[in-house]
């Protein structure tokens, strides 16, 4: 019996301290269509939590322990990992994911199980509607549409626009509605509204057709991926006028794909490397350093959220999950992408810029306040 | 405004329809001879655009600038990749299969497609992520009236016609292409008369994966984003192209795929939706009033 308890006793110590440890699940797409944006928001993350750590932990001198799971930018794929993390890993809180259509399967999952989620960069309004553990770092989708049209008609002087948007995704349908409703508003024409199959790499019949109208612009919502198609059929078609987008362009494949596509292009973000404030530009020298890249808004928002969550349960000295969601509640803070707070629907009250590209590089041109 | 039907839209459809037609020939071919619908015939179509896409990084430093050169060693390449990897599939898992049941090559078939797509994107030179396939031409565009042709549709037309021309002569005017119509008609008196049927058969084979390695190459530069489930829609949408001209059919497989390029440009200018599902009502339709196809061979069916 002495001699069991002995080759015990390291077992039950390893576990114990391993279990001192907070556990925080982490979710993005590092593969598939849009890996770029995975990959950038994991390593956000990891540097939130690296950060925590070497100064000392989250409270009672615990770490936070990061679990990061490959959604793969799926639907069906991010139900799975979300019950993993949740059920098998126990995490207290989830940080995740990118894309909206696999935010808006996970939530309900986070929401019954109580295990408070902030989502980097969902931008769907319905994400945080789901129920009240539900919180993003990012502003939402209504704000870039409405962003995006106000750019379009005052900044670019555009009286015509077109758009063209993913029917499967409702992220970019999103961004389309609010576009088009807000450039209606300002008394602006919205001479075609396409929709396209999700997958599919041949938008010439639905370019030609957004043609014949002949916009002054057009408005594609999508991911850098489709983006890059897109603008290149487009300009093959004879489209010389600016193009419009959102945050999804945010990648250093966009250029690749596009190629000279691109240029005459802007899109809405959540921050740009070039804001000269402190806290910002510290972020990136750090980023750089670890990474040997420039941070994209992914990036940012990876790491924003991390921030925004270890904070709260700081805060709230618990991980128990209602806890964590009181203590995000009354987050007041200052991260990479602004100072945010969060209103009655979880969503934070921040800025948003554009972004020019010009010569294949990603050039700062404006702040926008709500 | 224009209606959905203008020039524009109809060359949208035929540089769609070159590539159908690459990829549907190869399904008419292969079907023409084993009787076999090759569900692998798709990734045959992506492995050509990655053996386009890794010859051009290959070739780029080599040939300095000469665009010309370069897409036509990029196109060999492309063939040669779709070939190679017809001629393992049909080796290692269609031959020993021969004389089985005719269902288990068909399940068969759909169990390599599926490996090679796994087994690609398993690969680390490979991935699964998307790649942007590079420009091998500088694009040009011209207009003509209301329509703008750019060179990529030239070069997709001209390309698609020349192997089909050299297809049609290859089956028609050589001692081979007697041996292949020899062997589609009649197995067995083929072999009587001295024809090494299981050469002719891995011949076929890869003339039909070269198709469709040319087609790969062809759409990623049209559309250019490669990824290894890229040949899995194309695949289907060229199957029901050769089943609408009458699979087994080789002018049959051409028609059937321009009809399939033109339909479902016309439809996704009409709704995009409609236009992802036209391949499939087609072939819900010939299957229904002609399912035999439209140029259905007049050899009675021996199944």
């Amino acid at each position: 019996m002495k001699k069991v308890l002995f080759v015990m006793a390291p077992v039950v110590l390893v576990a114990a301290s391993y279990a001192q440890d907070i556990k925080i699940g982490g979710i993005g797409p590092v593969t598939g269509e849009a890996a770029t944006f995975g990959i950038s928001t994991k390593n956000g993350m990891t540097m939130a939590v690296d950060e925590w750590n070497a100064k000392g932990g989250i409270f009672g001198g615990r770490k936070a322990k990061l679990i990061f799971e490959d959604d793969k930018g799926d639907p069906s794929e991010g139900a799975i990992v979300w019950n993993k993390l949740i059920q098998q890993d126990n995490v207290v809180a989830i940080v995740g994911t990118v894309m909206s259509k696999v935010s808006l399967v996970g939530a309900p999952i986070s929401q019954a199980a109580g295990i408070p989620m902030i989502s980097p960069t969902s931008t769907n309004e319905k994400v945080t509607l789901v129920g009240d553990y539900i919180f993003r770092a990012c502003f939402i989708d209504p704000f870039q549409g409405t962003v995006g049209a106000n750019f379009a008609f005052n900044d670019l002087k555009a009286r015509s626009a077109a758009a063209i948007f993913d029917l499967g995704n409702d992220y970019t349908k999103g961004l389309a509605e609010n576009f088009k409703k807000q450039f209606e508003k300002l008394g602006g024409k919205v001479v075609a509204f396409e929709g396209h199959p999700t997958g599919t790499t041949d938008f010439k019949a639905q370019l030609t057709k957004i043609l014949q109208g002949k916009p002054d612009v057009i408005y594609i919502p999508d991911y850098y991926n489709d983006v890059g198609l897109i603008a290149k059929q487009a300009r093959e078609l004879g489209f010389k006028g600016p193009l419009v987008g959102g945050d999804g362009w945010d990648s250093p494949e966009l250029v690749k794909i596009g190629g000279t596509a691109v240029e005459n292009g802007f899109f809405t973000n959540h921050y740009s490397s070039e804001d000269k404030r402190a806290i910002v530009q510290a972020f990136v020298k750090k980023y750089k350093a670890k990474f040997g890249a420039e941070p994209d808004a992914l990036a940012a928002l990876g790491y924003d959220a991390m921030y925004i969550m270890l904070d709260a349960i700081k805060r709230a000295g618990s991980t128990k999950g209602a806890a964590i969601r009181d203590a995000l509640k009354a987050t007041d803070i200052n991260v990479v992408s602004g100072r945010i707070k969060f209103d009655e629907n979880r969503n934070p009250i921040k800025s948003a810029v554009i972004i020019e590209i010009k010569n294949g590089k990603q050039v700062y041109r404006t702040t926008v306040n709500p | 405004m224009g209606s959905i039907f203008s020039l524009q839209q109809i060359l949208n459809g035929l540089q769609l329809g070159s590539i159908y037609a690459l990829i549907a020939l190869g399904y008419t071919l292969v079907y023409g001879i084993v009787r076999l619908i090759n569900f692998a015939h798709g990734d045959f179509f992506m492995i050509g655009a990655y053996a386009a896409y890794g010859s051009f990084y290959m070739f780029n430093a080599l040939v300095a600038g000469r665009s010309g050169t370069l897409a036509f060693l990029v196109l060999l390449a492309a063939m040669i990749g779709g070939a190679s990897i017809a001629y393992l599939t049909n080796k290692f898992a269609y031959k020993p299969l021969r004389y089985k049941p005719k269902l288990s090559s068909l399940i068969t078939a759909i169990g390599v497609s599926m490996f090679i797509e796994y087994f690609f994107s398993a690969l680390p030179a490979i991935g699964p992520s998307y790649r942007s396939f590079p420009d091998i031409l500088v694009r040009k565009e011209i207009r003509l009236g209301n329509a703008v042709i750019s060179n990529l549709v030239i070069i997709d037309l001209a390309v698609a016609a020349i192997l089909m021309v050299g297809l049609t002569l290859l089956v028609r005017k050589t001692t081979l292409g007697k041996a292949m119509r020899a062997v589609s008609q009649d197995k067995d008196a083929a072999r009587l008369m001295g024809i090494d049927i299981e050469k002719v058969i891995s011949f076929t084979f890869m003339v039909g994966g070269a198709f469709a390695g040319a087609a790969g190459l062809l759409a990623g530069m049209t559309y250019p984003r490669i990824f290894p489930y890229m040949g899995i829609l194309p695949g289907l949408k060229a199957f029901i192209a050769a089943v609408l001209g009458g699979i087994g059919n080789i002018p049959g497989a051409m028609l059937g795929a321009y009809i399939m390029g033109i339909a479902e440009t016309f439809a996704s200018a009409y709704n995009s939706l409609i236009g992802e599902g036209i391949a499939f009502a087609i072939l819900i339709l010939v299957l229904l009033i002609r399912p035999r196809g439209l140029l259905a061979e007049k050899i009675a069916d021996k199944i």
